[in-house]
């Protein structure tokens, strides 16, 4: 690790001053992805902006139709909160299968979605649920925040505060862990809404989390999984590894997609 | 037998230490003055260096020295050395490479060792490191094992086709001839998956030097310190053998991959005396990726042949072994001696002949892990037994039973001569425990749910107990193989026993202390074990190939048998008694047919205080060595039965029942041993189902973190069923045969076999990943797809 200058402030307001003060500035949430790339001597900022003090980052609150969860709340309050599990179950199951308890104690949720790390569980939530990224600036809906790999909305500086779900009628998450690292090798997220079905996918795509047109139709008809029969992805635009190629990624889309629903439907 | 003797599953003594966190490793060795070493390794395969400029380096904050080969040439320090000299077919010796602890003139590997930073932090050493200008001439670089030979890269000036030897055993002829006669000959296409070690501790070093008294200490991660110094001082030439204390302390895990003397201790021991401080260094995990000796890499064509009876009678195979870049400190052993020789399996096989064309890649060093050669040889046998079987239209249990050698002592023919076992009795009973006459049943169950459930065997044998010192001087050894034991009573009748083992995670303190209280009948609470330190222990040969119970304890047996008989003259002496009638027994000097008797505490403090004997005609004391030279390998062997369930739409293979029946002879602490077959088998399944090491061409180690080496976890594995069967063991006081890594040798075919079951066809290689399973069940549907 290289040395850096250490800030801890206290709201919203003196991080985003800090940013523009300091010298190649970076701002640790969770630090899952950061401090491992700081300590293999990959990134080395020499300002590193903590946000971990920030309570009004922190909190879950449910109103009305939506379910609005601060930038800085960490994946096991995700996974634990009442609001949670009562409001969209398959937010709270998703939070449960990131990681290992010591990462899901550490680990945020606007860290996740600010990251767009393409193998990260939290944007297919953000994508499938419609979500809006609120920042210090303005509100960005999840279709326009996600724009490639590691890739998001956000201008310098520009920090998310929260992140609001609409709550769906069903949802539900099904994760196919890469056997070593347990990230999503493909991730699929449903989601029933008032107003159409919206399935978001991470892990297998080459350009990073995206929206699985071919299922959301076939799902908006008859939102079941006897809908995805011989309904089959592109592997066009899959992520290709040692792990899983691009033919088998796209085949564990339809699989995955099929048993998210499965376990919606059968949630009621 | 006491109740903490042999065969009382008593609670590992050591373990208070290590979960309470007071365990002391290397790395908890913090010296007065301490430096640290960070070694700038190579980011290319395969380079030449034309020029190391340390100059801007060197005046960076915090840096004491930095070094690079041409220092160690200058002070005239050898190369790692390759302990066992393997000859060719036409006799040739082995070429062998230079392998300097520091590169001179041409990297070979990513991870190879180009300079070493020595400051006063860590943080230092890896800045200064940085600030190096390493002018590489890049070269192509050879990785794939199967074509190295064909490769225009040349690893090595002495081997122009990167062969190292091409070596052979068994009888031709007679081989040649029984495949003429078959009936049916059965062929097989094998990759032995390249894996990684990961023991839990990495590896680390301290090196200091007392210009006092001009002694070097090296604290170190080693399974055999005792090995290291010889090697250290004979060959390397760091210091003589006499002025260097090797330390091996707790150490956490080793699998093998801490036999080897490497490049990081060597130059942390010699770079103490250039800097005048201690010099400590502590691999990363990266590091321990790129540059701890890796495992198997083996690449396998295989042939039996049966006749119209069903009889195995000859079993043909020739493999490609990669040795990475340098031969490691064993490695020309593992695909050869310590291969070969078990592919008669458990089966009256009348002629076999191996072929092993060993190879040199642009990869890291290769060397024994887990098993070493033994898992390779085991996986080619049951897989083609397992094949064969099916070809045949025969069940798999039966096929082998039928094959089974049932008489011994028996003599195959690749040089082994199997003591004793009773292979049909662990069949029995694993067959028994695996409720083998439902598996159709539960198969048909699985496919109701759209399913598919498969059952694999794996009738393994392997050869422990390294071994006798002769006969492995006459295969190539470079040392013979006995092993050492001091035991020391003292007045108070307390007892400390120094062995030339080395503890790494197996219970030694245990179980060596249960074998001291089963014989002279005190408690385990009054022995202790000393090992890991060559200034006190006399000399040994330390532990892998799980030898430390065959071996070592029987060094110790030797030697307590020894304290038994000086304890009876003693006891005669104070008893007034003649030495021919004094019996020793639950831990009591007696004479014979009175009720006569000291204690053995009493016996002690009788020998040291040498008031009742005269000096002259007994010597005081009660401490007596002992070397032990075994009389054969031992052959533990057994049955393991997996049973997975595959989920065809993702490939998933999911383990349902793991069966083990062993016969690792007399068993001292059984819950040590069943969780050395549990640890075993969880290496073997990871083997099998999730652990590989690649790298892609240009020789960069794609698989260089836990991001994408998949390591075992407690999910991934059942609860397993263990057995055990006993045949003592004839070649050792103890009748020990040993259990260290039967189940890393016996777990693949067993899940490979299961998987292929399953899918009913042979087609799938380690690791059988999910992507893998999948592709090949798509595989399996198709025909049925077009019926």
């Amino acid at each position: 690790m290289y040395a850096f200058e250490y800030h801890r402030p206290t709201s919203v307001k003196e991080a985003a001053g800090l940013i523009g003060q300091v010298e190649d500035p970076k701002f640790l949430a969770g630090g899952h992805t950061l401090l491992p790339t700081m300590k293999l001597r990959l990134a080395g900022p020499a300002n590193l902006i903590d946000l971990g003090q920030i309570a009004e980052l922190r909190g879950i609150e449910r109103s009305g139709d939506t379910l609005a969860i601060g930038a800085m709340t960490k994946h096991a309050e995700v996974a634990n909160a009442a609001e949670v599990k009562e409001a969209i179950p398959a937010l709270a199951e998703l939070a449960e299968l990131i990681g290992d308890p010591h990462v899901r104690n550490r680990g945020t949720i606007g860290g996740s979605v600010a990251n767009n790390d393409p193998s990260a569980d939290y944007p297919a939530a953000c994508l499938a649920l419609n979500a809006t990224i609120v920042t210090n600036r303005r509100k960005i809906a999840a279709d326009d925040f996600f724009q490639g790999i590691f890739t998001t909305a956000l201008e310098d500086g520009e920090i998310i505060t929260q992140i609001v779900f609409p709550i769906p009628t069903q949802a539900a998450y099904a994760k196919f862990r890469n056997p070593a690292s347990r990230y999503a090798l493909v991730g699929v997220f449903v989601a029933k809404h008032a107003d159409g079905v919206r399935v978001a996918v991470t892990g297998a795509g080459s350009n990073g989390v995206f929206r699985a047109s071919e299922i959301e139709q076939a799902l908006s008809g008859n939102f079941a999984a006897e809908a995805l029969d011989g309904v089959t992805v592109s592997e066009a635009e899959m992520n290709s590894d040692i792990h899983a190629d691009a033919a088998y990624r796209a085949h564990l889309v339809s699989v995955m997609a099929g048993r998210a629903v499965q376990t919606a439907v059968a949630r009621g | 037998m006491t109740a903490t003797g042999i065969g009382a599953p008593v609670r590992r003594k050591e373990d208070q230490r290590f979960v309470t966190g007071q365990g002391r490793y290397v790395d908890d060795f913090n010296r007065p003055g301490q430096t640290y070493a960070y070694f700038l390794r190579s980011p290319h395969a395969h380079a030449t260096i034309r020029s190391i400029d340390t100059g801007p380096a060197k005046i960076m904050p915090g840096v004491v020295a930095i070094f690079t080969g041409d220092d160690l040439a200058a002070d005239k320090i050898g190369g790692l050395i390759c302990g066992w000299m393997i000859h060719s077919k036409d006799g040739s010796p082995m070429k062998a490479g230079p392998h300097p602890a520091l590169a001179q003139g041409k990297v070979r590997y990513v991870g190879d060792h180009v300079a070493v930073v020595i400051a006063e932090t860590l943080a230092q050493a890896k800045d200064a490191a940085e600030a190096i200008v390493v002018d590489y001439d890049v070269l192509p670089a050879v990785v794939d094992t199967a074509q190295a030979t064909k490769a225009s890269v040349q690893v090595h000036d002495v081997s122009p086709d990167n062969t190292v030897f091409n070596w052979h055993l068994g009888n031709k002829d007679e081989t040649e001839a029984a495949f003429a006669r078959a009936k049916h000959v059965t062929k097989i296409d094998l990759v032995n998956n390249r894996l990684v070690p990961n023991a839990i501790e990495p590896r680390a070093a301290v090196g200091e030097y007392d210009f006092g008294t001009d002694n070097y200490t090296l604290y170190t991660t080693s399974q055999n310190p005792h090995v290291a110094r010889l090697v250290l001082s004979a060959f390397i030439g760091v210091a003589p053998e006499h002025k260097l204390r090797v330390i091996a302390p707790d150490v956490g895990g080793g699998f093998g991959s801490k036999i080897f003397i490497y490049a990081e201790e060597t130059v942390c021991v010699w770079a103490a005396k250039k800097v005048k401080r201690p010099v400590k260094w502590t691999s990363d995990r990266s590091e321990a990726f790129l540059s701890d000796a890796h495992g198997r890499d083996h690449v396998t064509h295989a042939e039996m042949a049966t006749d119209e009876n069903g009889k195995i009678i000859g079993l043909r195979v020739h493999t490609t072994a990669n040795l990475g870049a340098y031969l490691s400190t064993f490695s020309s052993s593992v695909p050869t001696y310590l291969y070969a020789p078990l592919l008669s399996g458990q089966y009256d096989i009348p002629a076999i002949y191996c072929e092993v064309d060993a190879v040199y890649t642009n990869t890291a060093p290769v060397d024994a892990y887990r098993g070493a050669g033994r898992p390779e040889a085991t996986f080619v046998v049951e897989r083609l037994v397992e094949k064969t079987a099916r070809e045949l239209g025969q069940d798999p249990a039966e096929f082998r039973r039928r094959n089974y050698i049932t008489q011994f002592p028996h003599a195959t023919p690749v040089i082994m001569t199997y003591d004793t076992g009773d292979y049909a009795a662990s069949l029995d009973k694993a067959l028994e425990i695996a409720d083998y006459k439902n598996f159709q049943q539960r198969k048909q169950e699985s496919a109701r749910r759209g399913k598919l459930r498969g059952i694999g065997f794996s009738s393994y044998i392997e050869a422990c107990g390294i071994a006798p010192s002769q006969a492995v001087g006459s295969l190539g050894a470079g040392v013979g193989l006995w092993e050492s034991a001091e035991v020391r009573v003292n007045p108070t009748g307390s007892v400390e026993v120094l062995t030339g083992s080395h503890s790494h995670g197996q219970g030694h303190e245990t179980t060596f202390a249960q074998l001291v209280s089963d014989r002279l009948g005190i408690s385990i609470d009054q022995v202790s074990i000393v090992h890991g330190d060559t200034d006190k222990v006399q000399f040994g040969m330390g532990t892998y190939g799980s030898r430390s119970g065959a071996v070592g304890m029987s060094a110790i047996a030797k030697a307590i048998d020894k304290v038994i008989a000086k304890g009876k003259k003693v006891a005669a002496h104070v008893l007034e008694a003649s030495e021919g009638d004094i019996e020793f027994k639950d831990g009591r000097f007696g004479v014979a047919g009175t009720d006569r008797s000291l204690a053995f505490g009493e016996v002690a403090l009788q020998a040291y205080i040498a008031h009742k004997f005269s000096g002259q005609d007994l010597e005081p004391g009660l401490k007596e060595g002992a070397f032990y030279d075994p009389t054969n390998f031992t052959f533990p062997a057994g049955v393991h039965i997996c049973e997975v369930e595959i989920d065809p739409d993702t490939g998933v293979t999911s383990i349902q029942r793991w069966t083990a029946v062993d016969d690792f002879g007399v068993i001292i602490n059984p819950m040590i041993v069943e969780g050395q077959v549990h640890g075993g088998i969880a290496q073997g399944v990871g083997q099998a189902l999730l652990e590989g090491a690649f790298y892609d061409q240009s020789g960069q180690l794609i698989t260089a973190s836990f991001n994408d080496y998949c390591m075992p976890r407690a999910i991934d594995l059942p609860s397993f069923q263990v057995g055990m069967t006993v045949t003592p063991c004839p070649s050792n006081p103890l009748g020990i045969k040993g259990c260290g890594e039967a189940g890393a040798i016996a777990a693949p075919p067993a899940v490979i076999n299961a998987i292929t079951d399953a899918l009913g066809h042979e087609d799938i290689a380690m690791p059988a990943t999910p992507q893998a399973v999948w592709r090949a069940a798509q595989k399996a549907r198709m025909p049925m797809a077009a019926e």
